[in-house]
């Protein structure tokens, strides 16, 4: 699908429906007879952006990806032959973009501080040149994937340019290296006695996933220097996570603490519904914040759908989709690109609101019956995968989505019909934000089935025994939850020394490793080698003080040893104190024994 | 378009507070219809929704009164707009923004469409600069900033009013010295409610930089889903035109969300939770969204919506969505409320998710997010001890427990506890947390770096405490 191509149609007399009914965010219009299902059309004398969701004789309904107030009926509806598309080409890093991929920045300067209705500029900047380096010779036999040529885009990032998914042929021509802009002709394509000529720009239906050659098995962790995560709960590239959690559990600042440190090559946020606020948070910090692997801005990186809860409805229901086309985009290139939906829930809402106004038979809660199909669809757009084009690259998506469940209760349909599909549930507990434990991922129910991945992945190339550790780390937390509920009942007094040291192992645990503060300059990102050193010294800690109980220490004793306030400080520490503190904690460890004297 | 051929008594139905006209040509979606009863009144209602001949239409005033037969409707062609003006301030307005003060009308500045138009994300400026309330519970552990929407969550019977007012009076900005306004709206609150907020306003000098919007109890139900708006739309004007800092109170949410469930219900929609129609987190978005700051404009609209949870129950549909949308919350609890704690402030669902951009060194001070983290993880302990002691009794309790349970005590009477018109610094809040603090063993503050340890810490090694 090249950028203007219209639908063979052209010969045919262009008619224009005319409005009849409008509620909310849907509109009806009659004379649509012709128009196709997800067909975007212009509404209104405003030329309104619109979808079409249902049709019915010559009638149509669309849902408007703007306000409606104002529209009357007998307006026009304009047709535009073409799905609800996205633009790809270089210019979109670095980008903030509504539902319906308009750069806001631009809208910023054509309408002032307020999105009025009907703005509408271009997703990509025409003027922009970037410099083009041809990756094919005049004569070459080209498929769908193949890479024509490369740009930098900002600079982290080389943007391949490909040949679109549908199209083949001879090289017949293309341009040397120079500075081009995306709608200038960089090659012409020969397929039989028909000549193609292709620019850096191409578009593709959102609701479309693009091809890919197979999927593929993720094989390898997604890691993002959060410990709870890349430890207990992890991620694996090309793989799917949801993060639900009660308002105020922490799900945007675990999903921005993953937008800023998952070593992934490509980040698209998706603020989905969610507050004005946060988005001018990320406009502001992400640019001042460094990636550690590359040491490019974090922004160079990342391409941003804002679409917040006052924009309108319908858009919302778009950005997602926007989002997910974009990531497969990069994906394409072979890059491993990371999607953040912040929150699914909205979206979900937004579905259900949309339904509401068509009068649909409402599913469980009043949300639609294709939810879980809606939600399975999108979801199933991540994965690693082998790329089409002659290259054989391989790119990956992984996503992770929030979900807001009402009340914080987890039975609700979207928190349900979501876990079904994903493979990681990160479940995030009022009650530890409550006491101010971030991430407050509740690791009791929380549950990752890239566990076997992950974990050969740590023991091959970070260090032995993890494993192991993290086994008995899980067993130490869920010992920990049945002490609790005894001493609940009986009383702390009546628990034997072995358990006393076992809740101390698992305070341990939780303050100095499970819990991380986001907002502290080191402890923000945890890489794997220091994740392992600090576990190895904690349990090397515990074992040691097992045998200290066993020869008559106590667990007082051990409690108000200053190793276990040193172990605290262990994720605040520099890389410059690291080193000591690692020493010192050494030294502790040995010194355990000694304490038996002073009993 | 010619304005007689706009006036219709094609009134086919009436049904609770909704009319449908029919015969009706060219009627734009949300436009504004004056409603022309057969005594003579005149109402305002606003098009729900419009086809080719007819017009669903919501009456702000009620449906009381209307017919069939002589009922006239006129359509002005353009949705509900509000005359602005810098001489609203001092003004007391009704829930359609119509001068019940016994002044004249507004003589017009600017007028605006009530909807406004959602903020561009790209032109909003991070809110940074913090608030001082005076208030320890809400500067030490949940600073409100400029630009911030920061509900009060209260339950019936908690002074919610009192704490909202109290915020009003002595809300500022240290060592700055700038226009500052209040844009009060009622919805649904009683008369008494409204007269003490008005005293309040009189008696701290602020009435004459404060505009009010009184929709009351007794007034019109469907009236108070405009009342916000014409409150909104008011700051926005104040904030962005005329650079003006403004608080605006909104109060009480929840029956403002009665309101949108009557209609919903009257148009029998699919309901959503509680017979909530399923747009209701969009439609609160549209009013909460409007705080912010915009970049390269001097003035702020901060929002302190108040609203009260049905049963005290917090996962009920206005609190929650209201929790998803706004950032942050302050939960009022009976049980501090039974104990005579003022402000009964239950810290521990309490978030200011702006907070961490305001505090800090040169905002605040440089302890102050561990210190909060301090405070927050010690109370918590605190508190779960509590429980613990409730079913247990106290022996078997190790002598660290008892320094938090006296620190929990300690923490709610010293710290959360204040009166109604004690106004503290931030450096008297944090010298009251560090004096709780100094209860504790200093091996217990693992959530603070050792440079403020050694520099605030007073307690004895040990945590054998001095004082009373």
């Amino acid at each position: 699908m090249v950028i203007d191509e219209k639908r063979d149609v052209m010969d045919t007399e262009i008619r224009n429906g005319t409005i009849i009914r409008v509620t909310g965010p849907v509109v009806e219009a009659d004379n649509m007879s012709g128009c196709r299902m997800y067909e975007s059309v212009k509404v209104g004398n405003a030329g309104l952006i619109g979808e079409i969701i249902i049709l019915e004789g010559d009638r149509a309904t669309i849902q408007v990806y703007e306000e409606t107030t104002g529209l009357v009926p007998g307006e026009p509806v304009v047709r535009t032959y073409l799905p609800l598309s996205v633009e790809l080409g270089p210019g979109l890093i670095g980008t903030m973009y509504d539902g319906i991929q308009r750069p806001l920045e631009e809208i910023l300067k054509q309408s002032g501080d307020m999105i009025e209705r009907g703005s509408s500029a271009p997703a990509l900047n025409r003027t922009k040149k970037y410099k083009f380096r041809p990756l094919v010779k005049p004569g070459e036999k080209v498929g769908p994937g193949d890479r024509l040529g490369c740009v930098r885009e900002l600079v982290a990032i080389i943007h391949y340019i490909l040949v679109p998914p549908g199209v083949s042929g001879t090289v017949e021509s293309i341009v040397g290296e120079g500075e081009y802009t995306i709608t200038d002709s960089i090659a012409v394509l020969l397929s039989g006695s028909e000549k193609k000529s292709l620019t850096m720009v191409q578009r593709w239906p959102v609701r479309e996933p693009r091809p890919v050659q197979e999927r593929l098995d993720p094989i390898e962790p997604l890691l993002t220097g959060q410990r709870i995560i890349d430890t207990l709960f992890p991620l694996a590239r090309g793989g799917t996570a949801a993060i639900p959690g009660p308002f105020g559990s922490g799900k945007t600042v675990v999903q921005q603490q993953l937008a800023k440190w998952v070593n992934a090559d490509i980040i698209i946020y998706i603020g989905c519904g969610e507050r004005g606020n946060e988005m001018a948070d990320v406009l502001e910090e992400f640019p001042t914040l460094k990636d550690p692997r590359t040491g490019y801005t974090l922004s160079s990186r990342m391409v941003l759908i804002a679409n917040t809860s006052n924009m309108p409805v319908a858009a919302r229901e778009a950005s997602v989709y926007t989002g997910i086309t974009i990531a497969e985009y990069y994906r394409d290139m072979g890059y491993h690109v990371a999607l953040m939906a912040d929150s699914t829930s909205r979206w979900a809402e937004a579905m259900r609101e949309i339904s509401g106004r068509l009068e649909e038979m409402p599913g469980e809660e009043g949300y639609p019956a294709y939810l879980s199909s809606r939600l399975a669809d999108f979801y199933e757009r991540a994965g690693r995968v082998s790329l089409i084009g002659s290259g054989r690259h391989e790119g990956s998506i992984s996503v992770i989505g929030a979900v807001s469940p009402p009340g914080g209760d987890f039975s609700e349909p979207v928190t349900q019909n979501t876990l079904r599909i994903v493979k990681v549930f990160w479940a995030l507990d009022a009650d530890l934000a409550y006491q101010r434990h971030f991430p407050a991922i509740n690791w009791l129910m929380s549950y990752s089935l890239y566990s076997g991945i992950a974990g050969s992945w740590w023991e091959n190339y970070v260090g032995p025994g993890f494993i192991q550790i993290k086994q008995e780390m899980m067993e130490i937390l869920q010992r920990e939850n049945e002490l609790e509920e005894i001493i609940r009942l009986v009383g702390p007094e009546t628990l034997p020394e072995s358990d006393r040291l076992l809740l101390l192992k698992a305070e341990i645990i939780r303050e100095s490793y499970l819990m991380q503060y986001a907002f502290d300059e080191f402890d923000t990102f945890t890489g794997p080698k220091k994740q392992y050193h600090m576990l190895t010294s904690i349990f090397s800690f515990f074992k040691r003080a097992e045998t200290a109980i066993e020869t008559g220490v106590t667990v007082a004793q051990l409690r108000e040893h200053p190793i276990v306030e040193r172990f605290a400080r262990m994720g605040s520490a520099s890389p410059e104190e690291e080193e000591s503190l690692f020493e010192a904690i050494d030294k502790d460890i040995k010194s355990i024994r000694e304490l038996k004297g002073m009993v | 378009m010619d304005i007689s051929s706009r006036i219709y008594t094609g009134v086919s139905k009436v049904v609770g507070p909704l009319m449908v006209i029919d015969g009706v040509e060219g009627i734009g979606y949300g436009e504004i219809a004056e409603i022309m009863l057969p005594g003579g009144e005149t109402r305002i209602g606003q098009v729900l929704e419009t086809t080719t001949t007819r017009a669903l239409v919501q009456v702000f005033r009620g449906t009381r009164d209307l017919d069939t037969e002589l009922t006239k409707v006129r359509f002005r062609g353009e949705p509900m707009k509000i005359s602005l003006s810098s001489d609203m301030l001092g003004r007391t307005f009704d829930g359609s923004a119509q001068p019940v003060d016994g002044g004249g009308l507004v003589i017009p500045e600017s007028i605006r469409d009530i909807y406004g138009s959602p903020i561009n994300p790209a032109a909003r400026e991070h809110p940074r600069n913090s608030i001082q309330t005076g208030i320890s519970s809400i500067d030490g552990m949940n600073t409100l900033v400029r630009g911030q929407k920061l509900p009060i969550f209260s339950g019936a019977g908690l002074p919610h009013n009192l704490l909202a007012s109290q915020i009003a009076r002595q809300a500022k900005v240290t060592g700055q010295k700038e226009k500052f306004a209040v844009v009060f709206a009622a919805m649904g609150i009683t008369y008494e409610e409204s007269a003490f907020f008005i005293r309040e306003f009189e008696e701290s000098g602020a009435l004459e930089r404060t505009v009010l919007f009184l929709n009351l109890a007794d007034d019109p139900a469907i009236e108070r889903i405009i009342t916000p708006r014409l409150a909104l739309t008011t700051a926005e004007y104040l904030a962005f035109d005329k650079g003006m800092h403004v608080l605006v109170i909104l109060t009480d949410l929840t029956n403002y969300c009665e309101s949108l469930r009557e209609i919903a219900a009257a148009r029998e929609e699919v309901p959503g939770r509680r017979g909530y129609p399923g747009y209701i987190y969009t439609d609160l978005a549209s009013l909460y969204e409007r705080a912010g700051r915009i970049r390269g404009r001097e003035g702020s609209i901060t929002q302190i919506p108040i609203l009260t949870m049905p049963d005290d129950d917090i996962t009920h549909p206005v609190p929650d969505l209201t929790g998803y949308i706004t950032e942050g919350q302050i939960v009022l609890s009976r049980e501090l409320h039974r104990k005579g704690i003022y402000p009964p402030v239950d810290i521990l669902p309490c978030l200011s998710r702006l907070m961490q951009g305001g505090i800090g060194q040169g905002r605040t001070r440089a302890d102050h997010a561990e210190v909060k983290n301090q405070l927050y993880s010690a109370y918590a302990r605190g508190v779960r001890l509590k429980s613990l002691v409730a079913v247990m009794g106290e022996e078997g309790l190790t002598p660290l427990d008892t320094m938090y349970l006296r620190f929990c005590d300690r923490y709610e009477t010293d710290f959360i506890n204040q009166a109604s018109y004690e106004d503290r610094s931030f450096e008297d809040t944090f010298s009251i947390a560090w004096d709780l603090l100094s209860l504790l063993p200093r091996s217990e503050l693992k959530r603070i770096s050792q440079e403020y340890i050694d520099l605030y810490y007073h307690g004895e090694e040990g945590g054998v405490c001095k004082g009373p």
